[in-house]
């Protein structure tokens, strides 16, 4: 993998030469996260969430761990167990804080680590894959936040669940038996909790798993750089270790002290108060909504609101489901040669308009589906799917890009100068 | 290929959001009760801390007794407080002899088997007891309330927006129907009239009069302001009894990751002196 000038792993101590000979795991990690993973020394700060989002997934798979052993999956105990977890567990408040908080700041790092592929063509060739995996993290992160977020037992719990459950009944001949299937009835009722339950603690691994994988396919490139350009000789790489893991270490301390305010001092601002009030099949909240991170997708989903040959609620399935799965063709829809923005001035405007866009989607997807919210989200969604899929793939073909630096270390240096302190260093 | 089959898509959907953001609206009604409507007024809450922001700031124990006081002589009689046990009680202040005594002359006795025959009984609480329920069941508690449900109270500040200052505003905010309030959407009785409320007709009746509960000497003065906020402020320990614990923890840790924090970024500028990036 990687590069030729990449510093090899060469045990000195006689345990670690006699376990690697055996079993090469610290060579793995030396290889995957250590010295011997040469990265390109122009990344900025925007490269920084990647590791938070691995930061993010630690934490929820910690406190869930913990927070699984109090909690009761049944409808009679479910929301009396998540208080008993609140008031009478040992730090009980401060596992579930962080586990709600902490689904809501894994969701900020991978959409800032999205937007960070986006602006610098990370997706492009030959980083495809790694790309389609990222977007199949997204999917099953979705997934578990939405079943964790039914695990409580409150009121949005049970109608975010009957509504997004009920959004399957759209499609046409299979749909009410699909619905049926994930409920395990006809209606969101113990079966629903209990299989929630039982996915939620198993998708977290799976996005592990897959975690794994992306990163494997991403050393075989390396990684992407705001220059967009490939590297070309060792002028251009810094290992890893000690120079990135120090970088993402003071990154890791800005990131929890942001969490902490919000686990310590405002620790519901971004729940909702209904799902403080237990789960009642025969009470409505006046507004359903689902958590924040959702609300661009929300928004996208009610804006259809007119039958068009088919109906409006398939429509907007339909849409929803294509915002996020068009991710998949964007390397594909991309047809620039020029990977980062900073060369593209008129994509670099666009990327703007876009995050605009879902700024906008966002806000509109935790409003009422009222006027004017119902219209401004038409138009937005229709911006939405008119930047990914027409304006990106012609304006990628027609934009004359600005000239490229001949190399990473000329764009950095100005020149070029000798090889920095990156030779084979022995490891410990 | 992909390119022609994602401009196809997209405008596809570009189409039928067309359609329908230039389909016209339904003309909506606006509810004309909706300005009648009111945010919940603020106070100064003793966890707001010295500067409001929340960062310093516990509970006042003398202020929650004396809400206590009013939930166990006034809303008691209709609202259950079950997720908090008689010995939580001495977390705001009680010794152990006031909690057993507080659990020993509860209005409501708590449910049993008799041990002979294994019939339903009732014994008096004890302190490892939660407080008991005011009506056996839903429909006990709406055949005695003209049908409303009085609700428990034990998470009623965090299931409202802005819990504290609405449950302080409802019961301090009872007032008679303006005069221009629209006729065919008066509430009437048994409904009561509540700006704060979110149908603005309340089943419950003002429950408070000034001078209701006689606080101990040396007491602020019993008022219906007064009592509002002291029990707004109990149940928001009802609601969050570990805030105060949360909030030391919270200093503590984001203390601790600032210094970590500055260290690591004084190693991250020495592992990087001399390295143009």
């Amino acid at each position: 993998m990687s590069f030729p000038w990449a510093n090899h792993y060469q045990p000195k101590h006689p345990f670690m030469q006699w376990l690697d000979s055996r079993l090469p795991l610290p060579r793995l990690v030396y290889n995957s996260v250590g010295a011997g993973y040469p990265v390109p020394r122009n990344i900025n700060y925007w490269w920084n969430f990647g590791v938070l989002s691995g930061l993010a997934l630690l934490i929820q798979i910690v406190t869930g761990i913990v927070l699984a052993m109090h909690f009761g999956a049944n409808t009679l105990v479910a929301f009396d167990s998540v208080e008993h977890i609140m008031r009478d567990v040992n730090y009980g408040w401060l596992l579930r804080y962080a586990h709600a908080n902490g689904a809501s700041f894994f969701f900020i790092v991978v959409y800032i680590h999205i937007f960070r592929g986006l602006y610098y063509g990370s997706y492009k060739a030959p980083r495809e894959l790694v790309w389609m995996l990222g977007v199949v993290i997204l999917l099953l992160m979705m997934a578990t936040g939405f079943m964790g977020y039914v695990l409580p037992w409150g009121q949005m719990s049970f109608w975010g669940a009957t509504v997004i459950t009920n959004l399957f009944s759209a499609i046409p001949v299979v749909g009410d038996s699909i619905v049926t299937l994930l409920l395990g009835g006809f209606a969101v009722d113990n079966a629903t909790l209990n299989r929630f339950f039982s996915l939620h603690y198993l998708l977290p691994f799976v996005i592990a798993g897959v975690v794994i994988l992306k990163i494997w396919s991403l050393h075989i490139p390396g990684s992407n750089n705001p220059a967009g350009i490939d590297v070309k000789g060792p002028a251009d790489t810094l290992p890893f270790h000690p120079y990135f893991t120090a970088k993402d270490l003071f990154g890791a301390g800005v990131y929890l002290i942001v969490f902490s305010v919000f686990v310590f001092f405002l620790p519901n601002y971004l729940g909702h108060p209904d799902n403080y009030i237990p789960a009642n099949p025969i009470s409505t909240p006046a507004h359903i909504v689902p958590e924040w991170y959702f609300w661009p997708f929300y928004a996208i989903l009610r804006a259809f609101t007119v039958d068009f040959i088919l109906p409006a609620k398939l429509w907007g399935v339909l849409a929803m489901f294509a915002a996020i799965l068009l991710l998949f063709f964007l390397p594909w829809l991309d047809g620039s040669n020029v990977k980062s923005n900073r060369f593209k001035p008129v994509s670099k405007q666009l990327f703007w308009v876009l995050m605009f866009d879902l700024l906008i989607l966002g806000i509109c997807g935790g409003k009422p589906a009222e006027e004017p919210w119902v219209r401004i989200s038409q138009i937005a969604s229709m911006y939405y799917f008119a930047h990914f899929l027409i304006i990106l793939p012609i304006v990628s073909r027609i934009e004359r890009p600005l000239p490229l630096p001949n190399s990473i270390a000329e764009a950095v240096l100005g020149k070029s100068e000798p090889a920095p302190a990156n030779a084979a260093q022995p490891a410990e | 290929m992909v390119r022609l089959f994602g401009i196809a898509i997209g405008a596809v959907f570009c189409v039928v959001l067309l359609f329908a953001a230039l389909s016209p609206r339904e003309a909506t009604e606006v509810d004309p009760t909706l300005a009648f409507h009111e945010h919940p007024k603020k106070v100064h809450w003793s966890w707001d801390g010295p500067i409001g922001l929340g960062v310093f700031g516990g509970y006042d124990r003398v202020q929650l007794q004396r809400g206590f006081q009013v939930y166990k002589e006034v809303c008691s009689a209709c609202h259950s407080l079950n997720r908090i046990a008689f010995r939580n009680l001495g977390e705001i202040g009680f010794s152990e002899a006031e909690v057993k005594a507080i659990a020993k002359n509860w209005t409501h006795e708590v449910p049993t088997i008799n041990p002979d025959t294994g019939e339903a009984a009732t014994r008096t609480a004890i302190p490892s007891d939660k407080i008991p329920l005011v009506y056996a069941n839903e429909i006990a508690a709406r055949a005695a309330n003209n049908n409303a449900l009085p609700p428990d109270l034990s998470l009623i500040t965090k299931a409202r927006p802005d819990g504290s200052n609405y449950v302080y505003s409802l019961l301090s905010g009872f007032a008679d129907v303006p005069a221009n309030f629209p006729a065919d959407r008066r509430p009437e009785a048994p409904l009561h009239y509540n700006p704060y409320f979110h149908s603005l007709a309340i089943a419950m009746a003002p429950p408070l009069s000034a001078g209701q509960v006689t606080y101990a000497e040396g007491q602020p003065e019993a008022t219906v302001d007064q009592m509002s906020q002291d029990v707004a402020a109990f149940l928001t320990w009802a609601a969050e009894p570990k805030l105060e614990a949360r909030k030391r923890a919270g200093v503590g840790v984001i203390a601790f990751l600032l210094i970590l924090t500055t260290l690591a970024y004084l190693s991250y500028r020495r592992v990087w002196a001399g390295i143009k990036h």
